[in-house]
């Protein structure tokens, strides 16, 4: 080991993780420029303003105009300047600024990112993490509040990650970033801001590998199994759960692609009980596909049917109808009980 | 849209120099003989489709001819085969995607500074831009060519490229083959304003419209641009005025939209017998010239066709093998399925 090992990011020594999911994405942003010259961020507005959940603020100003810059407002060409500059050497990562708007950028992700390295036949590999604040819970405007994670997993060539807390945010975006392969980052911009100390706590960036899921709450009666904001609303219902002494488990699926389908089996091998909790509609959605392979791994240990608790199959609404849509602790505990029946 | 003769011309003599003139002649006369193979591939059931350059070769060879092919980057679609030969790249792994055995092709694109085939007709053009930033930011000296046609000067993608690339002061230079027809549809349904060149002021660069079956007018208006990427004044536009000779494919039928009088009209465009009156004109070739150049392109042409036609089949397992840098568990296990119950 070298001697200047402990200065490495990410080292047993590096300094504590930021209380907030947004400070968390920063320092590894920030470590990621510093660690690989090669690195770029970019992206509207995440240049002078930081972007407009400052999750890059400062990152112009320590790493240059060069490294860190503000494009036009396209998304297409957002990502599609990303495959040339991969091409070039480059490892970039670009922000688009809303789920809602990756979608006029979805040719250049699905058709280009995902494909060049197998086009190429792995001479154009492309090191590209596309990070999108996702998801809803924050009164946003329409197309603000989206969750795509099942259209960019059922992409062949991409990776999915979605972070739940500060510290895993860290890691996750560092594994992504160093990924030689294209990841789509979603970020849960319910939870950029929350300073609710991590029920898992720090640890390395390599506890985050690429496929990888963690248990941020053992149980022993039912698994709940999420991503992203929902972690969060699984804990509140295990909370809730353990108050009628109903033990419940709660996984971070945190790899949306690839799925780490031998954790699910374990955890609901010993559970023998599961229920998929997911922001977006019920019909296709991941929850099915999560479902699917707890089935296929720990058929014989279950007690019933997976349950899955999901957005309703209508378009993400309005503030005020917020509440009515996303999954509430009341409607994973009666999947729970669901599973008791 | 501006008609050939409208069509500014470059101030000077376009004239080349009779090596270069010479070169570029044969090389487009590779390129007809080598489509005319391609053609006769596709009958005879060796590709199942084949997309014709036909009436673009000197908009192609006269393009790829200005590029420095030691540092500058080429983005193309799928009918840029005369630009693959010019720039070197291995013809038969080139026509390999024309026979379908890879979809980008079987050539190395990174040494071959030519992108993969790419079917999406706007995807590369911002790719191109992408490159040229890279290439800017790194402080080397190289360019990119992002080609595409008129149907995808439509596309959304074309545009935030050419604003992009403004805005950036990208070295790039886009090249419009305007060959006059996306598959069915002609100029006066595609482009409003009637032209690609005009829309480059939009973008704060220079866009200049050329006859596109002059090789010599295409070499020098590329070369320009490429010059003036070069010295760090940003990007611009080059409109090739061409034609597209044949269909849009071999599983096109152009009598149900267009005219034959206007294919046979064509033929007294045709870049090819103009680049050799031209040479001869400049005293540049002589018949025993055209008769070793004729002989020469048709035994390459044909090298080509056989090594492309005897290449093996792509292995089942390469299914798997390019879909990740970093394989994941899942494929690996679909890969073991595909092995036990497909292989």
């Amino acid at each position: 080991m070298s001697p200047t090992a402990t200065d490495t990011p990410g080292a047993a020594s590096a300094p504590a993780v930021p209380a907030t999911m947004r400070e968390a994405l920063n320092r590894a942003l920030d470590e990621a420029l510093a660690e690989d010259p090669a690195t770029l961020v970019f992206g509207e507005d995440v240049g002078r303003l930081g972007g407009v959940f400052r999750v890059t603020e400062g990152l112009q100003r320590r790493h240059g105009e060069h490294r860190v810059f503000d494009t036009p407002l396209a998304e297409a060409a957002i990502a599609g300047m990303s495959v040339g500059l991969a091409m070039n050497g480059w490892r970039p990562v670009p922000e688009l600024q809303f789920d809602g708007f990756a979608y006029p950028a979805m040719d250049q992700i699905v058709n280009q990112i995902a494909r060049m390295n197998y086009r190429s036949r792995g001479a154009a590999p492309m090191p590209v993490t596309v990070r999108i604040p996702s998801f809803g819970g924050i009164q946003a405007p329409e197309h603000h509040g989206e969750s795509l994670e099942a259209v960019f997993a059922h992409v062949p060539g991409l990776k999915v990650a979605a972070p739940s807390d500060a510290p895993d945010a860290y890691r996750l975006l560092l594994q992504s970033v160093r990924c030689d392969d294209p990841v789509v980052f979603l970020e849960p911009k319910a939870r950029y801001w929350d300073r609710s100390p991590s029920p898992a706590g720090a640890g390395p960036v390599e506890d985050a590998a690429v496929g990888t899921s963690r248990v941020v709450r053992p149980g022993r009666h039912a698994t709940l199994v999420a991503w992203g904001a929902m972690v969060h609303r699984c804990l509140q219902a295990a909370e809730a759960a353990a108050e009628d002494g109903v033990e419940l488990e709660v996984v971070d699926l945190r790899w949306l692609k690839p799925i780490d389908a031998a954790g699910l089996a374990e955890s609901v091998g010993r559970t023998r009980r599961a229920v998929v909790v997911h922001e977006a509609p019920l019909t296709a959605g991941l929850g099915g596909e999560v479902s699917a392979l707890i089935t296929e791994g720990a058929f014989s240990r279950l007690a019933a049917p997976v349950q899955r608790v999901a957005g309703f199959d209508v378009v993400y609404p309005a503030g005020p109808l917020e509440p009515q849509y996303l999954p509430t602790v009341d409607r994973i505990l009666f999947a729970v009980q669901r599973t008791f029946e | 849209m501006l008609t050939r003769e409208e069509a500014p011309r470059l101030d000077g003599d376009p004239a080349l120099p009779a090596e270069s003139a010479r070169r570029l002649y044969r090389t487009m006369l590779t390129a007809r003989l080598l489509d005319t193979e391609a053609v006769a591939l596709q009958r005879q059931g060796v590709f199942p489709a084949y997309v014709s350059l036909r009436g673009q070769e000197a908009a192609q060879v006269g393009s790829a001819a200005a590029m420095d092919a030691r540092r500058d980057f080429a983005f193309p679609t799928y009918r840029e085969m005369a630009v693959a030969l010019a720039l070197g790249v291995d013809m038969a792994g080139y026509m390999a995607s024309h026979r379908a055995l890879w979809h980008g092709g079987l050539y190395d694109p990174m040494a071959a500074r030519f992108a993969p085939v790419n079917a999406v007709v706007g995807g590369p053009v911002p790719h191109a831009v992408g490159w040229a930033l890279g290439e800017k930011l790194a402080g080397r000296s190289g360019c990119a060519v992002s080609y595409f046609g008129d149907g995808a000067s439509s596309e959304g993608d074309v545009h935030e490229a050419m604003n992009l690339a403004g805005v950036m002061g990208a070295p790039v230079v886009f090249v419009c083959q305007n060959n006059q027809w996306a598959l069915s549809v002609p100029n006066e349904r595609q482009i409003a304003g009637g032209s690609v060149a005009a829309r480059a002021a939009g973008y704060g660069m220079p866009g200049v419209a050329v006859d596109g079956d002059d090789v010599a007018a295409v070499y020098t208006a590329v070369r320009e641009a490429l010059e003036r990427a070069r010295s760090g004044d940003g990007p611009s536009l080059v409109e090739a005025l061409t034609y597209r000779a044949a269909p849009h494919s071999t599983s096109d039928d152009t009598s149900r939209y267009r005219d034959p009088d206007e294919e046979r009209a064509w033929a007294e465009r045709d870049p090819l017998p103009r680049a050799r009156a031209a040479l001869e004109a400049a005293g540049h070739a002589d018949a025993a010239f055209f008769e070793q150049a004729e002989a020469e392109c048709r035994a390459e042409a044909e090298r080509i066709r056989d090594t492309v036609s005897a290449a093996p089949e792509p292995p089942g397992s390469d299914l798997f093998a390019h879909v990740y840098r970093e394989p994941t568990e899942e494929l690996a296990r679909q890969r073991r399925v595909w092995q036990e119950e497909v292989a």
